[in-house]
């Protein structure tokens, strides 16, 4: 097993702000939105380098969405900043209608996604925002794990030309992506070769499926794990060629079963090589208050339910 | 454009409108027949317009459609206008056709620059590019129509409040006053009270228009908006109309807001607008 090391843990939302910063000095293009949560979306800096570049719209997120659409009439980047919740769910119409339908190129940045989210409970902690994301035609998803990817992945946005989901969360974790990693949408990353499993993991189950990695390694099962940070287009070339070595998969997610990354996955292997799979996932459930790590566990995403995941699939095989 | 010339352009756009939609037996003629003379004077004596289309419109004004059922009103003025072909206008609603039932950019229609037809998100994507407009130091204006009903709609008050508490002066924003919606008066439907007082008590510049089919008086309430703009408020129409204009028997109703008339219905309907400048 390939070692995996951090001296540091930062937010995944902090890599978005640094992003957005360094997208406002190289790109006079990229504008940016806020509905009243500036702080948590750590978007401070790039407004007191840019504040004509900035629009703080108020806690209105449907307004914020149009809005967007229409900046990008006179050629601007825009890119929109609330919690995950609020940047899906509340404006799923507004996302349909005037972004994803209009083709229009918004970048829709969506913080405190998933459990994790802790504290503040289930009122906004969305579990579905993955599913509603990518079923829209022409969207984008992408879910990354940590501070660097997630800054890679806000600067490499800016020049796709369309619509893009980016999700990430709250809590610090640990950083264990090279900074200098390119980030490529759709194009997954591995980071263990091995032979008896796939692990495939998005965002903050990525470091919890290297921790099961290494305990698996411990009980002789050898683990292959890949980053998949772009759900959507997802990268069936890459998903395909390491489950005809392994022949067995778990999904790794924080995000509910239904339409998250696992049912994409079921449907590439179920079409071109059916194989045994297992989903760490919520069980079609809703959050609720508590710490992250206790929410981790408590609702089956901690590295412990990878490995057990990975004893049901390989009884499978 | 002379009067007599915007006027007879006016009567052309009717029978298109009449005649599209009866060819599909759908579409909604009676909010299209009201704004035929308002968006007949916004294309062809109010808005300054470059040649062709971009989507981005650097340098020129833009409109949007909220209400965007009223499509066929939109397609007519738009082919009249040179955009697309005015044979285009018979695929409307129709497989493979640039003009969906309502407006889309997803096929590419010339003139059009966001998909509109669920309510209430037209005024949010003007002020977007109304600052997209201020960003680029671009002197033009946006303009937008929104029906009266549709401001029932909650997003249109997000917009409304944040246009005016941010100072969006280069929006000029109408609102189809008609007082009619599918399912009866709009003041039965959800009594709205007054809409001009609302947009007073949100800090717009308002600016109504009570003969909205007249279009003298349209043009000159509309030239009284832009000198309006540019002076720290957005600017309101109230543009009071007849749904079902110019077909005696589609007035003073709002059975027509989306229904197509029979064959006869039809003809009856085109004797009372003879064809002007060709049908296509």
């Amino acid at each position: 097993m390939k070692k995996y090391t951090y001296t540091e843990k930062k937010d995944t939302r902090s890599g978005f702000g640094d992003g957005l910063t360094a997208l406002g000095r190289a790109n006079p293009n990229v504008v940016a939105l806020c509905a009243d949560l500036v702080g948590s979306l750590k978007m401070q800096n790039f407004i007191d380098e840019n504040p004509e570049r900035f629009f703080q719209i108020g806690i209105a997120e449907a307004n914020m969405i149009g809005i967007a659409a229409g900046l990008t009439i006179g050629g601007k980047i825009p890119f929109t900043g609330t919690f995950a919740n609020f940047s899906t769910g509340r404006v799923y119409d507004q996302i349909r209608q005037s972004i994803a339908y209009s083709g229009k190129n918004v970048k829709i940045c969506a913080s405190h996604a998933g459990v994790t989210l802790g504290e503040d409970g289930a009122t906004h902690q969305i579990l579905e925002d993955i599913g509603m994301m990518k079923m829209l035609p022409g969207m984008v998803v992408i879910n990354p794990c940590d501070y660097n990817q997630t800054k890679a992945a806000t600067l490499a946005i800016a020049d796709y030309d369309g619509p893009v989901y980016l999700r990430f969360g709250r809590p610090v974790v640990p950083i264990f992506t090279p900074a200098n990693q390119k980030f490529e949408i759709g194009k997954a990353v591995m980071l263990n070769e091995g032979t008896d499993v796939t692990i495939i993991a998005t965002g903050h189950l990525v470091w919890e499926a290297i921790q099961a990695g290494e305990e698996l390694e411990k009980q002789g099962i050898s683990a292959e794990i890949i980053n998949v940070h772009t759900i959507k287009p997802l990268d069936e070339e890459a998903i395909l060629k390491s489950v005809a070595k392994t022949r067995c998969v778990v999904s790794c997610e924080e995000h509910n079963y239904l339409g998250g990354l696992g049912e994409s996955i079921a449907r590439v292997l179920a079409k071109n090589n059916p194989t045994p799979m297992e989903f760490v996932a919520t069980n079609d459930t809703f959050g609720e208050s508590g710490t992250p790590e206790k929410l981790m566990e408590k609702y089956g995403l901690s590295s412990t339910a990878v490995v057990d995941a990975v004893k049901r699939v390989l009884d499978k095989k | 454009m002379g009067l007599e010339e915007l006027e007879r352009l006016c009567t052309q756009v009717r029978r298109d409108i009449l005649r599209m939609v009866h060819k599909v037996n759908s579409g909604h003629p009676g909010g299209s027949l009201g704004c035929a003379e308002f968006l007949v004077a916004l294309y062809n004596e109010i808005m300054t317009l470059e040649d062709g289309f971009d989507m981005d419109g650097i340098g020129e004004d833009l409109f949007f459609l909220s209400n965007g059922h009223i499509s066929p009103v939109f397609y007519s003025v738009l082919a009249r206008k040179g955009y697309f072909p005015v044979e285009e206008l018979n695929t409307f609603r129709l497989l493979d056709s640039r003009l969906q039932g309502h407006p889309a950019t997803h096929e590419g229609l010339p003139g059009v620059r966001i998909a509109s037809g669920s309510l209430g998100q037209g005024m949010s994507v003007a002020l977007g590019a109304a600052q997209a407009k201020k960003l680029n130091k671009d002197q033009r204006l946006v303009f937008s129509l929104h029906g009266d009903g549709e401001l029932q709609e909650g997003q249109n008050w997000e917009a409304i409040m944040y246009a005016a508490g941010k100072k969006v002066d280069n929006l000029i924003s109408t609102v189809d006053v008609n007082g009619k919606q599918i399912d009866g008066a709009t003041d039965e439907v959800l009594p709205m009270g007054s809409i001009k007082a609302k947009f007073e008590a949100f800090g717009w510049d308002i600016l109504e228009i009570d003969k909205g089919n007249d279009l003298e008086a349209i043009v000159s309430g509309m030239k009284e908006a832009i000198r309006r703009t540019g002076k720290g408020k957005p600017v309101c129409v109230l543009l009071k109309t007849e749904m079902g204009n110019g077909v005696d028997y589609m007035m003073h109703t709002h059975a027509w807001h989306g229904k197509a008339p029979s064959d006869e219905q039809l003809e009856n309907a085109l004797a009372q607008n003879p064809e002007t400048l060709g049908d296509y």
